[in-house]
């Protein structure tokens, strides 16, 4: 049925199960625009959110799948700033999946204020000192640039090739390509950064607080180096599960080994500064706000084991197996990646939610909070979009180079 | 006009928790009737009478109320530097923090990063039953939905008295004519207003007694809201998050 929009060099499924496969994905799409609407009509108090928890799942979500979205600009870096060639391979879906982790993320937080409508007074009336303006300005822009990306490759596809204003397009956007990921990489570093800043500057909240370099709280770069860690292993991780899902090989495994060493390395060294960092927030900065560390740890449910398992289980093991894997590949690279992949979205929900719920005030009580079906419908929603807007990226577009010359081989 | 900063002292010793200040705060600045499904977390209540226990069993057992409003942060003022488009500012003129709903773009960041839990969300729209909307206090704007709010020091008597000061040809307000609700309205005289930099008032020499303190004093917000108290476990709360068992 739309075999004429497929790629001559590659194999896809019929039509009938594409379709088979977006309906349950496209059902999550519906429930969950529909607790969008509910939020934008009546208020967020459809989420359970209240003045103590005022971010809520979606933040949390927001700075994960940021975090995970950083592989697009870290695989933009390495192939065009780096010249590591070989990743040529995943910068196709590097760069969709990094315009989907995004994209969602902006929509979500356009519900997840108050007045949307007044987004665009962070320009007019911007606060220079705050975070989030820098997150602002930064998620904005960067979200252009993966537009920008994602042109050349949709215009890639058969039936637009074949208009030659298009291909001539195409062909000088992508000559502007490495300038572009450069912009991106630049943006991208400061925007998760500052996200990270976002919590670190919280003078206030002392579970959180960080002293820092110049303007920046350390948190600022430990972002950058953690989302530079686990974006890798999220590409890994997504092209592997593509292989998986459609029983094709995608990419070589010199491509993986490459992506498993870089973000072994960057991990381990992100556990490494992060240890140092706990270290100076236990013996120094929380203690001179007043408060000893060892009692925001006193806290049920969140007690030490959660920053064991953070810094170890979830930090420095997935460290040593991605670098096993990287020179043996297998169970070690995937399982490396996964709890790499956890671990940042592990270290993001402690950043929002965890400081959110620790009292500051000495008669303050610890609070529970549970999202609404809101909430979680409109996560699906964007998990849903996500899903579809690779499903046809993946169907329609060539996001893997070596595909082609792969499936030849075991023809 | 000389500058001031306006601050307050609140005798806990003398609060016995009526809630009096609560509902002169509501009624004064146009606070909505909660909704039927809001809570204690999600109402506003810019100003709150907390509970804080010693933490001992009956007969050393003891209970203090603590008001709790915006804590007029001098220093530091963490809601400032975070509100990304310039919706919360503090008046150079009188310490005082202003939010400016009309700007607000309702991130809560700045809730965020209030160590007071002193700021608040309207989570719906702003509504009052038939008829007790004639009850509204025309000096004060009601807010929208979607916007942070906090306490001001009863901005509209500020500026009402500001009002009357400049018709009489004075450049500086009487401060008979400057009392926020909550000091008004309460029974035992527990909140005391004032400027905190005239040496001569009663709030300024309350500040420097000997039994202050302010709320988590070691964050550097150099809050003007000061807490007075004869027990020490109550003055121990101006440290941190220690030491006292939580209520």
């Amino acid at each position: 049925m739309d075999s004429a929009l497929i790629a001559r060099s590659v194999r896809r499924c019929s039509f009938g199960r594409f379709a088979l496969w977006l309906a349950p994905w496209l059902g999550v799409l519906g429930v969950g625009a529909w607790a969008l609407w509910l939020c934008l009509r009546y208020g967020l108090y459809q989420t359970n959110m209240d003045n103590r928890y005022v971010f809520g799942l979606w933040i949390f979500l927001d700075l994960s799948i940021i975090a995970l979205g950083a592989g697009a600009f870290f695989t933009g870096f390495l192939l065009y700033v780096m010249k590591k060639r070989e990743l040529k391979a995943v910068i196709g879906s590097a760069v969709v999946l990094g315009f989907i982790c995004y994209s969602a993320a902006m929509a979500l937080l356009a519900v997840d204020v108050g007045q949307p409508l007044r987004a665009w007074f962070t320009y007019w009336h911007p606060n220079a000192h705050s975070m989030l303006t820098e997150v602002t300005f930064c998620i904005t822009c960067y979200l252009t640039v993966l537009l920008i990306e994602y042109v050349p490759v949709i215009l890639k596809t058969r039936k637009l090739r074949q208009i030659p204003a298009y291909a001539v397009f195409e062909w000088e956007l992508h000559k502007l390509v490495p300038v572009f990921a450069l912009i991106g990489t630049l943006l991208s570093f400061f925007h998760q950064g500052s996200l990270g800043g976002l919590f670190g500057v919280l003078r206030g909240r002392p579970f959180a607080f960080r002293e820092g370099f110049a303007l920046w709280p350390s948190t600022f770069f430990l972002f950058i180096l953690s989302a530079a860690a686990v974006g890798p292993s999220f590409i890994l991780l997504t092209t592997w599960t593509v292989e998986k899902l459609t029983g094709r090989r995608l990419v070589k495994d010199d491509v993986y080994r490459l992506l498993c060493k870089v973000s072994g390395w960057l991990l381990l060294t992100y556990v490494g500064a992060k240890a140092v960092d706990t270290m100076i927030w236990i013996n120094a900065t929380a203690p001179r706000a007043g408060f000893e560390a060892y009692n925001f740890y006193l806290q049920k449910p969140f007690g030490p084991g959660t920053l064991m398992v953070e810094v170890l289980l979830l930090g420095l093991l997935p460290a040593l197996l991605l670098l096993r894997g990287a020179k043996e590949g297998g169970l070690a690279m995937i399982n490396g990646a996964a709890l790499a992949c956890a671990g940042i979205v592990l270290n993001r929900f402690v950043m929002t939610i965890q400081t959110l719920a620790l009292p500051t005030l000495p008669f303050d009580r610890f609070l529970w909070y549970v999202p609404s079906w809101q909430e979680n419908a409109a996560f699906g929603a964007m998990l849903a979009y996500g899903v579809i807007v690779y499903s046809f990226s993946y169907r329609y577009l060539i996001l893997f180079p070596q595909e082609k010359e792969l499936s030849r081989h075991v023809s | 006009m000389k500058p001031k900063r306006y601050g307050m002292v609140i005798d806990v010793d003398r609060c016995y928790g009526c809630g009096a200040c609560m509902v002169a705060c509501a009624v004064e600045n146009n606070v909505p009737p909660p909704q039927s499904s809001a809570s204690a977390r999600t109402g506003i209540t810019p100003m709150r009478v907390s509970e804080a226990r010693n933490g001992k069993a009956f007969p050393e057992s003891e209970l203090a109320f603590i008001p709790m409003m915006c804590q007029q942060c001098g220093e530091h003022t963490p809601c400032v530097s975070v509100c990304p488009q310039l919706a919360v500012d503090v008046d150079p003129n009188t310490g005082i923090v202003s939010q400016i709903p009309e700007r607000c773009l309702g991130c809560r960041y700045c809730m965020a990063a209030c160590p007071y839990h002193a700021r608040y969300f309207n989570w719906w729209d702003p509504q009052w039953p038939a008829g007790m909307e004639r009850t509204l206090n025309p000096e004060v704007a009601p807010r929208m939905r979607g916007v942070v709010e906090k306490c001001r020091f009863c901005h509209g008597r500020l500026q009402a008295a500001q009002s009357k000061a400049a018709a009489a040809g004075h450049k500086d307000i009487d401060p008979a004519d400057y009392v926020p609700a909550c000091a008004e309205a309460c029974p035992t005289g527990a909140i005391q207003f004032g400027d905190l930099l005239d040496a001569g008032s009663d709030v300024a020499q309350a500040a420097k007694g000997p039994n202050t303190f302010r709320l988590l004093e070691k964050i550097g917000t150099d809050s003007h809201v000061h807490y007075v108290s004869k027990r020490e476990w109550v003055r121990d709360m101006g440290g941190a998050a220690k030491g006292v068992k939580h209520g």
